[in-house]
């Protein structure tokens, strides 16, 4: 099998609402989901990182819930909802997540950012205000080696204040 | 393009929808087949290409194997059912509070979304010689890599080892022993259900095994008694990094107390033997004792006799008899 042209390994076939679009893909089988998304569909804003589970650069979220992508395979995932990093964005506009990660120095090397903020919205989606313990939990899976987490957690209460200022000028 | 990666070696994937359909493929490719359930320990062997599997069977696809169900007073937990389920699910809450603090201490919070409590319960071990592809005595060998004048066996056994000195990794494990859960296991031939305190087995009995699953056997559901719902709970769980690591040793215990006395307990530790240790001699050396600081005293000591550590995991011996402490005392934090 391993033989075989790259092509004619693409047996497996999914569909799947990636970022609000339905998406079509072909791959091999054995492919994880992290694999399928840089590689099959060139969304490379989901980082490869230990595949261990430790670092959690890969997160994205999976029928709402933050999952390890490089521990899931592409194949399970048919039919069902992928939010990457590539996502948050919405109508040319950062997300509040985005936007304060940059405005806090929540980001550095900015490897771990992609799995930080996908993981810090999928919290938010559940729970609007978390308090710094629930942020510091949720955010527990995912490894940064530069910035010593505070600005993590100062981008996140702040992504909180402004998502909140943003809801209240909308009503 | 020459790319070099980490990539998951060629297999073909199946998705049955029935467990005979999954059972009836591992029939088929036998030693060359693999049983898919949350994928962490299976892509942590398949990435780096340390087992080859020709065919993986994913358990996703079946119904019936996910989700708890209130039934008899007690609980049955489909084994595909994932850790974040089984922390948030409020009965496990409110009456066997012990198995949701066990199943939040494992891994990380990402990981609990997909890791499933049978995978939790039939994982293999983590020695790193083992998990290198090292031939020991686990992998079919004849020698243990850990247990030599200069292997790194910091993280390995204090007791019950034979030849392999692994342990078992598991969180939620001592929480079902203490809850005296039943695991149901379909064979090819029928369904059996056994003691999650015999599920376990050590390198005595098989070495090349965690559990008493036989290749093709598929654990289907945990049932959980209501014989200890509402009792008085301990979990504690010490490791190196707060999140995802396994644990160095980990304690579960459940007390019903009568009067000042206690009335009725049972005690489990893990990560110290190659499967979790219920501590029977200590449960009935404090059962009817008054719940003090010298029963705990006595049920510590007692719990490491004949404790053999290696040459890098003295520690485990004190960390042992205080985690046991604690658990008979019920300190503050306390799981009741």
């Amino acid at each position: 099998m391993a033989t075989q042209p790259v092509e004619a390994q693409k047996t497996a076939h999914i569909r799947i609402d990636l970022n609000g679009e339905m998406t079509d893909v072909s791959f091999a089988p054995y492919k994880t989901l992290l694999e399928v998304l840089r590689e099959d569909l060139g969304h490379t804003g989901t980082k490869h990182g230990c595949e261990l589970g430790e670092c959690g650069a890969c997160a994205v979220i999976l029928d709402g819930k933050p999952v390890l992508s490089c521990l899931v395979l592409a194949q399970e995932c048919d039919g069902r909802k992928v939010v990457t990093i590539e996502g948050l964005t919405a109508d040319g506009q950062l997300h509040p997540l985005q936007e304060a990660f940059g405005d806090h120095g929540g980001s550095q090397c900015g490897y771990c950012t992609p799995g930080m903020i996908v993981t810090a919205k999928a919290l938010l989606d559940q729970n609007p205000n978390p308090t710094h313990e629930q942020i510091r939990e949720a955010l527990s899976g995912n490894l940064c080696r530069c910035t010593g987490y505070l600005q993590i957690f100062d981008a996140v209460e702040n992504a909180i204040v402004e998502i909140s200022k943003r809801n209240a000028a909308a009503k | 393009m020459a790319v070099i990666r980490d990539v998951i070696p060629a297999f073909e994937l199946f998705q049955p929808a029935s467990i005979e359909d999954a059972q009836s493929l591992l029939a088929r490719y036998g030693p060359e087949g693999w049983v898919l359930a949350g994928g962490l320990d299976t892509f942590d062997w398949l990435a780096d290409r340390i087992k080859r599997p020709t065919a993986v069977v994913d358990l996703g696809q079946i119904k019936g194997l996910s989700g708890v169900r209130v039934v008899d007073g007690g609980l049955e937990i489909g084994a595909m059912t994932t850790l974040t389920e089984v922390v948030q699910h409020p009965v496990v809450r409110e009456k066997y509070r012990l198995l949701a603090e066990a199943a939040e201490a494992a891994a990380s919070p990402q990981i609990r979304n997909q890791g499933t409590i049978g995978g939790n319960v039939s994982q293999d071990a983590r020695c790193w010689y083992y998990r290198a592809g090292w031939p020991c005595y686990r992998a079919g060998g004849n020698i243990c890599y850990a247990d030599t004048p200069k292997g790194l066996n910091r993280e390995h056994a204090i007791l019950d080892a034979d030849r392999c000195v692994a342990v078992n990794p598991s969180d939620t494990a001592p929480a079902l022993i203490a809850l005296d859960a039943k695991m149901v296991i379909r064979t090819p031939k029928e369904e059996r259900v056994v003691d999650a305190e015999d599920y376990f087995i050590g390198p005595a009995t098989d070495i090349t095994r965690m559990t008493v699953l036989q290749p093709g056997d598929l654990l289907t559901a945990i049932r959980i008694p209501s014989t200890w719902a509402g009792a008085q709970f301990y979990f504690e769980k010490v490791r190196d990094r707060n999140v995802w690591d396994f644990a160095l040793v980990n304690v579960a215990s459940a007390t019903k107390v009568s009067g000042s006395a206690i009335g009725d307990v049972r005690l489990v530790v893990n990560g110290v033997a190659a499967h979790p240790v219920r501590l029977k001699a200590v449960e009935a050396a404090v059962t009817g004792k008054p719940r003090n600081e010298a029963t705990a005293e006595l049920a510590g000591q007692l719990a490491v006799q004949g404790a053999q550590p290696l040459q890098h995991n003295g520690y485990k011996v004190p960390l042992m008899t205080n985690l046991v402490k604690r658990a008979i005392r019920g300190v503050a934090g306390e799981a009741a």
